[in-house]
């Protein structure tokens, strides 16, 4: 009986452990939407696509990316030195919340450490967007 | 008990068997690539095989690209345009992969047919050739006549058309193809999906050792 429960306990403790898996949501709308050209492991590509891995402009421009995400982006970009410029589209169909697990999934990935993001600031800042920075 | 054994005993024989057929139905090494597409028999019995008809297109560099340029080479083909919000950058990423890896040796190209001859102008590809850090005599991206590079698509067996309700205003697949030196297709990758493409490395590398 010890022993079941035992056993019970290592089975409950192993799953979770298999199973934690944080961001679940932005990983599978960053792949749907974003991995196509930042690629899945956001290195982007050579000097036509921005990296997103240990991206400088990821980190210093973080109240911007609700609305890069939403409205897309024009024009030069220099991320890690590197001057970027290719259009990207914005995806409108998006909503807020899901801006903000996209937000959350690429500031903690690929060793990105670059803080939480949550909705009520993924709001207030699309309420914002076009006024200038 | 003693069924039980027999039957582990006579399972463990069965298993042995088809593990040691699947050996023996391994591939020899010397196994050369098939030549895809439809084949005709003449009268005298030869068998002609699919064949990527003559073209000519410009590369980036306003070079003029023609088969004849392209003789004695076997080259990895795809279709592409430079605004394509789709799946492009995940296929150049691949053909990348090709690119790096094959950069050195001398009897293998590449070919980047653009599909949007309208946008894809030569400045434009070169600046995309740059951006893509790519030597242009190891790989070309060409445009050309519209209907030209829409018709070869169909002989390398690619989709591409003109449809203004898909992401950027055409279809196309990402299919990447390997032509050996007599402009038979060989082999195909999918673009999208870097393991089709690990296998394909593979298959080039196959083909390029056929030729020695």
């Amino acid at each position: 009986m010890k022993i079941n429960s035992l056993l019970f306990l290592f089975v409950v403790i192993l799953f979770f452990t298999c199973d934690y898996k944080p961001y679940s949501q932005g990983q599978v709308l960053y792949d749907f939407h974003c991995s196509n050209c930042h690629m899945a492991d956001g290195s982007g590509l050579k000097q036509l696509i921005p990296p997103l891995a240990k991206a400088d402009y990821l980190k210093e421009n973080q109240k911007e990316l609700p609305c890069l995400i939403k409205n897309g982006v024009k024009g030069p970009m220099t991320v890690n030195g590197v001057v970027f410029d290719t259009e990207m589209a914005g995806i409108k169909t998006l909503n807020d919340i899901q801006i903000n697990n996209i937000i959350n999934y690429i500031n903690h990935s690929w060793g990105n450490d670059f803080g939480d993001s949550n909705v009520k600031d993924v709001k207030n800042a699309l309420e914002h967007c076009n006024e200038a920075k | 008990m003693r069924s039980i054994s027999t039957f582990l005993f006579t399972f463990a024989a069965i298993l042995s068997l088809v593990v040691s057929s699947c050996v023996s139905e391994a591939q020899p090494d010397n196994l050369k690539l098939p030549i895809l597409g439809n084949r005709d028999i003449t009268a005298n019995g030869d068998t002609i095989y699919h064949t990527i008809p003559d073209f000519s297109f410009i590369d980036q560099d306003s070079n003029v690209i023609t088969n004849k340029t392209l003789e004695g080479k076997i080259y990895v083909s795809d279709f592409f345009f430079i605004h394509c919000p789709s799946i492009c950058p995940k296929v150049k990423a691949q053909m990348m992969k090709i690119y790096d890896k094959f950069q050195d040796n001398d009897n293998l190209v590449i070919l980047s047919h653009s599909i949007d001859t309208k946008n894809d102008t030569i400045p434009a590809l070169k600046a995309y050739a740059n951006k893509l850090e790519i030597k242009t005599e190891k790989w070309h991206l060409v445009t050309g006549e519209k209907d030209l590079i829409f018709s070869i698509a169909d002989e390398y067996f690619v989709t591409a058309l003109v449809n203004d309700d898909a992401p950027g205003g055409f279809d196309h697949s990402g299919r990447i193809i390997l032509v050996d030196e007599n402009r038979h297709v060989r082999a195909f990758a999918e673009g999208t999906d870097p393991k089709s493409v690990d296998h394909f490395l593979k298959d080039i590398e196959q083909l390029l050792n056929e030729d020695k």
